[in-house]
């Protein structure tokens, strides 16, 4: 049986606002579903990124004299959840994957249009609604992990708010991922092999499969968690016979996988925007595919790696070190393979390529802390210090939000028809550089000396370190000023994109800029190899 | 107009710009059900971990009785051949066999729940009692949750094909498919679900 979707008569043009104001309407085109997420994710990182302020002037002092000590941890906890849920994990997936999926499997929307405005309409109210839990008496306070038996006897109505945002932005990315994988699988043109398909779409077939496999799990988490605190059962609760570690075994299941979540499409981004701007052919595309398969799949199984301190028995510390370990191997493939990428191309120095190599050289750096965390001894010494602070935000900050970056300034002129301006863009770049390492560095040496994580006082010995580390993220807060001013003066007066400005083969490219409402003017481009550049290019131009 | 590589399975339509293609609701509603399945094995594993690793004390540990729900198991696996029994006469064009099979069904959900609620009713613990306690009012309530779910889903595909001359016919059976594997995926759960709980 056939169905078939008209965009035309579902997303009816004369019934539809005109101009900018579409994209604040209930529209089912995908490429206005991809840039409501980008926008919507951006303002929650702008709140979320206050807070980080926030945190940090509290901790340019040892004493708690900025905010009080409940207070911090309620910042904390806002800006945890915020950062992942609302920013990154809606971005990386719903903007880019909603923006590029389509162009890339020669289809004219996601296989599902309906779900997938549902999918980001969840997101704003639940965003909200986790906002607005501060205000009420006793906001959430137990990070973003919500450990029990802290979550559970903690003033309850924010935690239960949280919850309920937690869970909702849960069903929007679970609706995200179907909506993924039926495109990438079943909405490919006809003829389109698997195989030939851009790194991005691998990484976005991977990132949902994870999404499917373990966000389900924290849903059915965090609802036993909320019966502890509405009816009093006991799954948690030592005191009521409960085992906290069952929580902690079920809430990693989820969040490790959920590292990926927000890594994996970074890592397919970048695989689309260095060969571009370095004019080569994707080094190693077979094994780059192979390699994402086998984090998805290592993933999933080297959870516990967060809980070898919550005695786990040694059998269980040896298989979740050695499968950590191993998860190294995909990722360092993928690591030389952008380098092979790079080597010896035709380098442009731009924004987009800056943030992508600055990606490379942050990653690497979170990834061998990664490593060097997943030996029990050592991270039962840097276990809850600043140290895992600095590796995830190595991970987190240093390699996905990069590439957010990175890839605005590659797809802005495809998406808005205007280019921005690259002197801000490389001014971006280096502040944001500068202030990443200078925040984020000197906290593996505050970890190392034993600076616990999650308080607002500290031994006076660390305040020379973490003032270094407040200086970084002034920097990092005042790098968001070129941008936006760049990103106000380009939809002003920017210069003209053209449809094609990087000469880039990817099938997005080869529409108009902005494209039109069905992605092509009739027939749609066949793009056979998207990375053909150096062999093919010559040829075209 | 210009044509895109036309197999059987994408077409470009003459006049307007839109494509037909193969219908993969199905396929999404499988993946659905995959994420749906990992919520029930989450609990499962926190189940069979309390039950491993927090063993109660003697007085605490409670005997479930096994007929009602083996009644229930009884009765949803004759739900899911009666529903694809409905699939069957359907596909036939026999409408109207196809809805008293959708409503015996339906009918059969009902009695499940009825049952559930009985059995609730009648055992001596309560939602809070101890860890056991818990899990099992957790394990049963989120399936009765779906049964509930799923009979609705079957009352309303009966009602729609009746309206309007039959929205749901041997032409457009997605509805009926997609309920039926749902029925059938919640029919499995509770297997599992009767063996770990009550069995094991
Ligand atoms: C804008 C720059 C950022 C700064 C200056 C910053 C700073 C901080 C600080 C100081 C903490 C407290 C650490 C502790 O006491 O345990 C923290 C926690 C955290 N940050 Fe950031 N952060 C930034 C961006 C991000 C981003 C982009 C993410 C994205 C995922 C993120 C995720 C987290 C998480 C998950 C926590 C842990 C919260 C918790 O323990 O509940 N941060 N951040
Ligand atoms: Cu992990």
């Amino acid at each position: 049986m056939t169905i078939s979707i008209d965009p035309q008569k579902t997303n009816n043009e004369s019934l539809q606002p005109k101009g900018w104001l579409r994209y604040f309407s209930f529209s089912l085109d995908h490429k206005v579903i991809g840039i409501q997420y980008l926008v919507c994710g951006f303002l929650f990182y702008l709140i979320g990124g206050t807070l980080a302020s926030a945190i940090r002037i509290e901790l340019a002092s040892p004493m708690s004299d900025f905010m009080p000590r409940d207070v911090y941890n309620q910042v904390l906890t806002l800006h945890g959840t915020i950062m992942i849920f609302l920013w990154i994990v809606p971005v990386v997936n719903g903007a880019f994957g909603n923006y590029l999926i389509p162009f890339y499997v020669g289809a004219r929307d996601m296989a599902f249009p309906r779900l997938n405005a549902v999918a980001f309409w969840l997101i704003p109210p639940s965003g909200l609604m986790l906002v607005a839990s501060y205000f009420v008496e006793g906001a959430a306070q137990a990070g973003w992990t919500a450990y029990p038996p802290l979550s559970i006897t903690t003033p309850q109505s924010g935690q239960i708010i949280w919850i309920l945002s937690v869970l909702l932005l849960g069903g929007s990315s679970i609706f995200g991922g179907i909506n993924f994988i039926a495109t990438i699988i079943k909405l490919r043109r006809p003829g389109l092999k698997l195989m030939q398909l851009p790194m991005y779409c691998w990484a976005m077939l991977g990132t949902s499969l994870l999404v499917v496999l373990s966000t389900p799990v924290l849903a059915g988490t965090l609802i036993l968690l909320s019966f502890d605190i509405i009816a009093n059962t006991g799954f948690f609760n030592p005191v009521l016979g409960g085992n906290v570690v069952v929580y902690q075994h079920l809430f990693w299941f989820y969040s490790h996988p959920a590292v990926y979540i927000m890594v994996l499409p970074a890592f397919g981004l970048v695989s689309e925007i260095l060969p571009v701007h370095a004019r080569k052919p994707l080094f190693g595309y077979t094994t780059m595919v192979f390699s994402i398969m086998g984090i998805v799949v290592l993933g999933l199984v080297v959870w516990a790696h967060h809980m070898f301190t919550s005695g786990t028995p040694p059998w269980m510390r040896l298989f979740f070190t050695i499968a950590t370990a191993f998860i190294a191997v995909p990722t360092g493939i993928k690591f030389f393979n952008w380098v092979a990428t790079l080597w010896g191309g035709k380098i442009s120095i731009n924004s987009a390529m800056l943030f992508s190599c600055g990606f490379i050289i942050n990653f690497v750096f979170g990834g061998i802390t990664g490593v060097a965390l997943a030996q029990v001894p050592f991270d039962i010494h840097v276990h809850d210090t600043y140290f895992v602070v600095a590796h995830f935000h190595y991970i987190v900050y240093g390699g996905t939000v990069f590439i957010i970056f990175s890839s605005i300034y590659h797809w802005f002129p495809k998406v808005t028809g205007k280019m921005l301006n690259e002197k801000l863009g490389i001014l971006h770049f280096i502040i944001t550089f500068i202030g990443f390492n200078l925040c984020f560095a000197p906290q593996h040496w505050l970890g190392l000396n034993g600076m616990p994580r999650r308080v607002a006082e500290y031994d006076p010995q660390f305040q020379f370190v973490n003032q270094i580390s407040s200086l970084g993220a002034l920097l990092m807060a005042i790098s968001t000023i070129p941008f936006l001013i760049n990103v106000f003066l380009c939809v002003r007066n920017g210069k003209e994109a053209g449809d094609n400005p990087w000469n880039a083969l990817t099938p997005e490219w080869l529409t108009s800029s902005p494209p039109p409402v069905e992605n092509w003017e009739g027939e749609a481009p066949l793009v056979e190899e998207p990375y053909g550049y150096g062999k093919k290019f010559s040829a075209q131009k | 107009m210009t044509t895109l590589d036309s197999s059987k399975e994408i077409q470009k339509n003459n006049s307007e710009v839109h494509e037909t293609h193969e219908d993969f609701r199905m396929f999404g509603l499988i993946t659905f059900l995959i994420a749906d399945g990992m919520t029930f094995a989450g609990f499962f594993a926190a189940y069979l971990t309390y039950k491993a690793v927090n063993p109660l004390p003697d007085g605490a540990i409670y005997e479930l009785e096994l007929p009602i729900p083996t009644l229930n198991t009884i009765l949803l696996l004759v739900s899911s051949a009666t529903f694809h029994k409905a699939g069957k006469a359907l596909l036939k064009d026999k409408n109207s066999d196809s809805q008293k099979w959708l409503f015996f069904t339906a009918f059969l959900g009902i009695i499940f729940l009825i049952c559930q609620l009985f059995e609730y009713f009648h055992l001596p613990f309560g939602l809070t009692d101890n860890l056991f306690a818990s899990t099992f009012y957790a394990l049963t309530g989120f399936h009765g949750l779906h049964v509930t779910l799923g009979t609705l889903m079957i009352l309303i595909i009966t009602w729609q094909s009746r309206i309007n001359g039959g929205r749901i016919t041997s032409q457009n059976m997605f509805p009926l498919e997609a309920v039926e594997l749902y029925w059938h995926f919640v029919d499995g759960i509770w297997v599992i679900l009767f063996i770990i709980l009550y069995l094991l």
